[in-house]
């Protein structure tokens, strides 16, 4: 678990005269569920795009499965995988077609694609979809098969942006199912959400107030260091001192 | 290469699962190249003329009747008075009047006989000017005719015409090869930069930025089917061209297909450049109307650049359609070669090159 696979340094992101993310440092281990809370506008999706090589940072280092996030995000782009909030698979493509087209980006070959995508349909329960265009499937089911898909490459590090909004609790809890499976098998998850019944699952948790960590550490010692009975009522001590509204 | 492979397929299914695009880009360029040339003439026919006969004689009714035998000319009504001639024109039943003064025919035997007086109704420049000549054509024509019988040498054997190149001065010859431009503009010109934009609207395009894929790789993905489909509209429009109207390039079809190619680089590069910095379809599609407005209006597609205000001919070198209309029209019309128009591909391959680097360059990865 000493394997850093994250590091974060004073990273900083502005637009303009707003301080969007505010020298947030950290750093993520391999294997680690690595939580990232914080209310809305409290810059999660930002700092995420940043790692992830989508937003240039505007002072700060990190490094991401040993890259730099200033000059080799695009190496960086090899070693993880993104979910973002909106779902964003091609709603006109099929899930065998949604399949064949990540795993092409990412270089697997014809016999690659084809065993992965086999193994992905089953482990998902989903071979009779096959077929099926993306724009049809349930929300829940589009977001497991998003999260398989970011995954098909075999990735260090997967960035989930609030995977779960908006799913049913029983879907909920397999795709956590899936996040663990992943976990185990040695990727690194890095997951926002705003559910606190989810914080709890994570190996370690950090939370974001007006752009800053103002906390990080395992659920239990927050809580400890909160004197309170839930991840819930952490957030929401710390919540409150925020500045920025929604 | 797999992953350039992936993407262009998933282009083309995209092309194909829509369900108007696949209609839109076999019905438009027949559907245009069958009705437009019909549409699109500057031939002024049904000019209507009225003749105020002040002569009464047989020259004035000769040229009555052979106004009223004109192709182009419809001979409205013939009044003695000018005011009534006048009020017709004034309410458009005319555009021509023919005023023949009194004693016209016996004046033209002994002397100079008064002018016969022609006014025209302007407010259409276009078909007033072009009537107006048609008459003045008729009318010396009729008289040359008197003339001759009286007179051994026959005027109208003086002079020859020729029109070379387009031989029945056929106004649709000259327009076919800009509505070819036209539909490149609109197929080649439009959809590669909705693709894009349409996929920054879904979020689709933050999970291709996400993977390694090189921007290059993925704007000449965007570009392929559109090239492809390009080759398909050209094709289209000259077998319209061919079976409908009966034109075939004079030159070679490997002349018009490089042209195209170079063209239909040029507008696609063009399209994703704006594409690139606009953040939704509104916008995308505003900008375009207003560069493919320029695009018509400014590149001699329509009306001839020389005869524009010199600031203007000076600015249309910077448009790409103007050099692919000449080398439209020169092969097709006249079956000028590559080697001749060089100048003109040459400008073409310029564009092309630098639209798709900025394409390129512009498509940002990362903010």
């Amino acid at each position: 678990m000493s394997d850093v696979v994250i590091s974060v340094r004073d990273l900083t992101k502005r637009f303009g005269d707003f301080t969007a993310v505010d020298r947030i440092s950290f750093d993520v281990h391999r294997g680690e569920i690595f939580g990232f809370l914080g209310a809305n506008g409290a810059g999660k999706t930002t700092a995420m795009r940043m790692l992830c090589g989508l937003s240039y940072p505007t002072s700060g280092s990190g490094t991401v499965a040993g890259y730099d996030v200033r000059t080799e995000s695009e190496q960086i782009k090899r070693h993880i995988g993104y979910m973002s909030q909106r779902f964003s698979l091609y709603n006109d493509l099929t899930v065998w077609e949604n399949i064949r087209l990540f795993a092409g980006i990412y270089g697997l070959s014809k016999t690659q694609t084809e065993e992965r995508a086999t193994e992905l349909l089953d482990r998902l329960n989903f071979s009779s979809e096959r077929n099926t265009l993306v724009c049809s499937l349930p929300l829940g089911w589009k977001q497991k098969l998003s999260f398989a898909i970011s995954t098909i490459h075999r990735p260090e590090v997967v960035f989930l942006d609030e995977p779960t909004g908006g799913v049913d609790p029983v879907t909920r809890r397999q795709f956590w199912e899936m996040i663990y499976e992943a976990a185990d098998g040695g990727t690194t998850i890095f997951v926002t959400t705003h559910y606190m019944d989810e914080a709890e699952y994570c190996s370690r948790v950090s939370i974001m107030v007006d752009g800053e960590v103002r906390a990080l550490d395992t659920p239990a010692r927050l809580k400890q260091q909160f004197a309170a009975e839930s991840m819930d009522e952490v957030f929401r001590t710390l919540a409150r001192g925020a500045q920025r509204g929604e | 290469m797999r992953a350039f492979i992936v993407l262009v397929q998933k282009e083309f299914l995209q092309i194909r699962r829509n369900s108007f695009l696949p209609r839109l880009i076999i019905a438009f360029p027949i559907l245009v190249m069958l009705l437009m040339p019909l549409i699109m003439t500057m031939d002024v026919r049904q000019v209507n003329v009225a003749v105020v006969d002040l002569d009464r004689s047989t020259t004035s009714r000769r040229i009555a009747s052979h106004i009223s035998a004109s192709e182009y000319l419809t001979l409205a009504q013939t009044t003695a008075e000018y005011p009534f001639a006048m009020e017709a024109l004034e309410q458009g039943q005319v555009d021509v009047i023919v005023q023949i003064p009194a004693d016209f025919e016996r004046d033209m035997t002994v002397a100079t006989p008064e002018r016969i007086s022609i006014t025209a109704n302007a407010v259409n420049a276009t078909k007033g000017g072009m009537g107006m000549q048609y008459v003045v054509q008729t009318i010396a024509h009729t008289l040359s005719e008197l003339r001759g019988e009286k007179s051994p040498a026959k005027l109208s054997g003086l002079v020859t015409i020729e029109n070379r190149y387009n031989p029945t001065l056929n106004y649709r010859y000259y327009m076919i090869p800009a509505l070819m431009i036209i539909l490149f503009i609109l197929i080649c010109g439009f959809l590669p930069a909705l693709s894009i934009v349409g996929e920054k609207e879904n979020g689709t395009i933050e999970q291709i930025n996400v993977t390694p894929i090189s921007r290059f790789m993925f704007i000449l993905s965007k570009l392929v089917p559109y090239w492809l489909i390009g080759f398909f509209v050209v094709t289209v429009a000259m077998l319209v061209a061919r079976l409908v109207y009966g034109l075939t390039p004079v030159g070679s079809i490997g002349a018009i297909y490089f042209g195209a190619l170079l063209f239909i680089l040029t507008i696609s590069g063009f399209s994703l450049t704006i594409a690139n910095f606009s953040e939704t379809m509104q916008q995308t599609m505003f900008v375009m109307f207003f560069f493919i407005m320029i695009f018509m209006l400014m590149s001699g597609l329509l009306t001839p650049i020389d005869s524009m205000p010199m600031w203007a001919q000076r600015f249309t070198l910077i448009l790409p359609p103007r050099y692919f209309v000449e080398v439209l029209r020169s092969v097709y019309l006249k079956g000028t070669t590559i080697v001749e128009l060089w100048t003109n591909y040459a400008a073409l391959g310029v564009f092309a090159l630098i639209f798709n680097i900025l394409a390129a360059l512009t498509y940002k990865k990362q903010a």
